[in-house]
């Protein structure tokens, strides 16, 4: 069910909205199982001394990738989606840990779920926000009309460099979403807006193993400045406030920053503790404001509204307004909420964590 | 000293991250503020004081850029650097060019910028204030210095673990009221107690936080003050730069701080007062354990009880010997070499009245002083104010 408000626009058309009204026919979220608990990087690191900024991160087993990964979430959407893989037109998958540098994640993944091979695929990269602009290339798709049907993913298997303070949230999981028309979707889209600036506060080049960061700056000048001008722009484009959505969620680089940010923009823990799942499974960088929307759509109410605001280092925030329909409830039960993968776990201990993620030198 | 020298004009910039001004910029935004002050003087002399620029930076010839980027292209300039000493050595040059006749206005800018870098890469730059060949080397850093002498020192005269926890509690309480300040929310013994511990025994609380900044003073003489001043004019009434073993290990008392002693016996000598005329002391505390260890060398505690000076509300700014009335370094914020200058700029406002929520009532005379490593160099002034 549509909103039946008119939605107001910005003189210069900052809000980004297409002829044709999109939304999410079909969503699915991929956590995988493993959990380093972060007072076992305190015990290595630091004596077990000094807080810790999650309580633990999720893993990816040794025959894990952002392939195999973001089959398992885009087969979640599938499900819940209701439609013939084969109409899907477009698969793209947003990663800062792509398998390979050159050839693509997304070709393997569309014949792995049967969109091949009458589709359009492309890798995208964004730091930690890569999904969520292959979500806006999608509802431009859709919205253009050139496709029914365009899968979104946002995945990652982040890799934190040992001892460094990342080390503690860099986690693994992300989410898939098929966009499509809005009269048929579990929750509409209503608008997006996205704010980019030359900030470099966290970078990798092509040969290193581990990215760097700018330590203090990644906090007020890039994460901050960019999610409060996405959400502040799209809410004023839109005409809203805070108080209008029920649900609202945000880049989760660590627990402190985006409760930090909902409270800044003026939201209340009811609103942004569902989609807060950082505690539990670390930060899963293109994923991570990706699969907290899962978690909400797995409990949002027809009707309901919700902002999500991404945030990707280098730098830039994608913002969107969404709508729950009356679809949602029923279609949701159609794959494993996104809870139940959170709380499959199996606790691992540092050296059997090093072993997984390939830190020990073998060669 | 031929001529006497005042202060015809003060500017600072807020101190903190700021991210998205350059050095020269936040340098520019303290000149113009200073000259302003100044009511028009326009200096012959500008005297740089920074020592991180050219590691952290990449920019060195500070003096050259300086006079350029500020409309002064021309002027005699030069870089005074003397680690954390360097606000103090730089103003004294200053106070030399204007008392031998030389130069009749001149111009201290101290600036710092250490957020350009990441943090490793400041602690090295600061290293380099220590003995390269024999500390640096060997891992030390500035804090593992102030550590240890910590450690001798609460060892030494049996004090208890917080006994320097009334320096970080004074001076957070004290900026609460200084726009400029770093960190304006003051603290509790909790607090201290719970700190996370940065060298062991020092804890973040005994440590004051780099930072950003930039600050002037506009010095001439008493006879080239613009006339339409409104404010008490101070004088530098003393001034002296002292120098000890640089190496923590050449130093056969290293917590008698000697430098710091000379510079402050010299400087009182000239200005022909005593330690009894002071109303407060801007000190050097960029570590808590070099606060305790200034007011004992000043002559203000007997050796081994400056600590309870923080104890016993006698640093406050109603106490006996306020000290960091703008907050010092601990919570007003570190800038490095600019330190020495914003230490000066405070003390002058305090004996000129425009101290506001932080004045020391009946303030006339004035001790600053800023030490270079853990004391290497001292540079001591005496402020007073005229008339």
């Amino acid at each position: 069910m549509m909103s039946e408000q008119p939605i107001p626009e910005t003189s210069d058309g900052r809000l980004m909205r297409p002829g044709r009204a999109a939304g999410i026919t079909g969503y699915g979220a991929y956590v995988p199982r493993y959990r380093l608990p972060a007072t076992e990087v305190s015990r290595v690191w630091t004596d077990g001394k000094g807080g810790t900024p999650v309580k633990e991160k999720a893993v990816a087993g040794l025959d894990e990738d952002v392939i195999t990964m973001s089959i398992e979430a885009a087969r979640n959407a599938l499900a819940r989606a209701h439609i013939a893989p084969n109409h899907i037109r477009a698969v793209w998958v947003g990663s800062e840990s792509h398998p390979y540098a050159v050839k693509p994640t997304s070709t393997v993944v569309a014949e792995a779920i049967g969109a091949t091979p009458h589709t359009q695929a492309a890798d995208w990269e964004f730091a930690c926000k890569a999904g969520t602009e292959a979500m806006q290339a999608a509802i431009g798709f859709i919205g253009s009309g050139m496709a029914q049907y365009a899968l979104a993913i946002g995945m990652d298997i982040a890799q934190g460099r040992p001892g460094d303070a990342l080390e503690y949230t860099a986690g693994a999981g992300g989410a898939a979403f098929i966009i499509g028309p809005a009269e048929s979707s579990l929750c509409t889209i209503d608008g997006s807006y996205s704010f980019t600036t030359d900030t470099p506060d966290f970078w990798r080049r092509a040969n290193q193993t581990y990215p760097e960061h700018g330590e203090r700056f990644t906090g007020e000048p890039a994460y901050f400045t960019h999610i409060v001008s996405a959400a502040e722009t799209l809410m004023e484009a839109t005409g809203t406030s805070a108080a209008d959505y029920r649900y609202a969620v945000f880049h989760q680089p660590n627990t402190k920053f985006p409760v930090r940010v909902a409270k800044l923009l003026g939201f209340e823990p009811r609103q942004y503790e569902t989609g807060l799942l950082v505690p539990n499974i670390g930060n899963t960088y293109a994923g991570s404001a990706m699969v907290g929307l899962t978690a909400i759509l797995d409990e949002a109410q027809p009707g309901d509204r919700i902002l999500l605001v991404s945030y990707g280092s280098g730098a830039g925030s994608d913002a969107f307004s969404l709508q729950a329909t009356e679809l949602l409830p029923q279609r949701r039960e159609s794959a494993p909420f996104t809870q139940s993968y959170v709380q499959r776990r199996t606790v691992i201990d540092y050296a059997t964590y090093a072993r997984l993620r390939g830190k020990l030198v073998m060669k | 000293m031929r001529n006497q020298v005042v202060i015809a004009g003060i500017g600072l910039t807020p101190v903190g991250e700021h991210w998205e001004t350059s050095l020269r910029h936040l340098a520019m935004e303290a000149i113009q503020v200073g000259l302003t002050d100044a009511g028009g003087l326009r200096p012959q002399a500008l005297y740089v004081a920074n020592s991180l620029a050219p590691a952290l930076s990449r920019q060195s010839h500070l003096g050259a850029l300086m006079a350029d980027f500020s409309g002064l292209r021309g002027v005699e300039a030069t870089t005074i650097e003397a680690a954390g000493a360097s606000g103090g050595v730089a103003l004294r040059q200053a106070v030399l060019a204007i008392a031998a006749g030389a130069v009749e206005v001149a111009m201290v800018l101290g600036v710092e910028k250490v957020t350009d870098q990441p943090s490793s890469s400041v602690e090295s730059a600061l290293a380099t204030a220590s003995d390269a060949d024999y500390e640096a080397v060997q891992g030390l850093t500035s804090s593992a210095q102030a550590a240890m002498l910590m450690r001798r020192y609460l060892h030494e005269h049996q004090a208890p673990d917080d006994a320097l926890a009334g320096f970080s509690l004074t001076a957070h309480h004290n900026a609460v009221s200084n726009p400029n300040a770093m960190f304006r929310r003051a603290i509790k013994p909790e607090q201290y107690a719970h700190a996370p511990v940065v060298s062991d025994p020092l804890n973040t609380f005994d440590a004051a936080p780099m930072a950003d900044g930039a600050a002037v003073l506009i010095l001439t003489r008493p006879d080239t003050l613009p006339g339409n001043g409104s404010h008490p004019v101070v004088e530098i009434a003393g001034s002296a730069v002292t120098t000890g073993a640089l190496a923590l290990h050449d130093q056969p008392d290293p917590l008698s701080m000697p430098a710091a002693q000379a510079a402050t016996q010299q400087a009182l000598l000239q200005s022909g007062l005593t330690l009894d005329d002071i109303q407060l002391f801007e000190l050097h505390d960029r570590f808590s354990i070099y606060a305790a260890l200034s007011l004992e060398a000043a002559g203000f505690a007997p050796r081994g009880a400056g600590w309870q000076l923080a104890q016993n509300g006698a640093i406050s700014l109603s106490g006996r010997i306020p000290i960091s009335t703008f907050g010092g370094s601990k919570a007003r914020g570190e800038p490095g070499a600019a330190t020495g200058v914003y230490q000066v700029a405070e003390a002058a406002l305090q004996l000129q009245e425009r101290a506001g929520e932080n004045q020391v009532p009946n303030a006339v005379i004035a001790l600053v002083q800023c030490l270079g490593g853990a004391g290497a160099t001292a540079a001591s002034h005496v402020l007073r104010r005229q008339g």
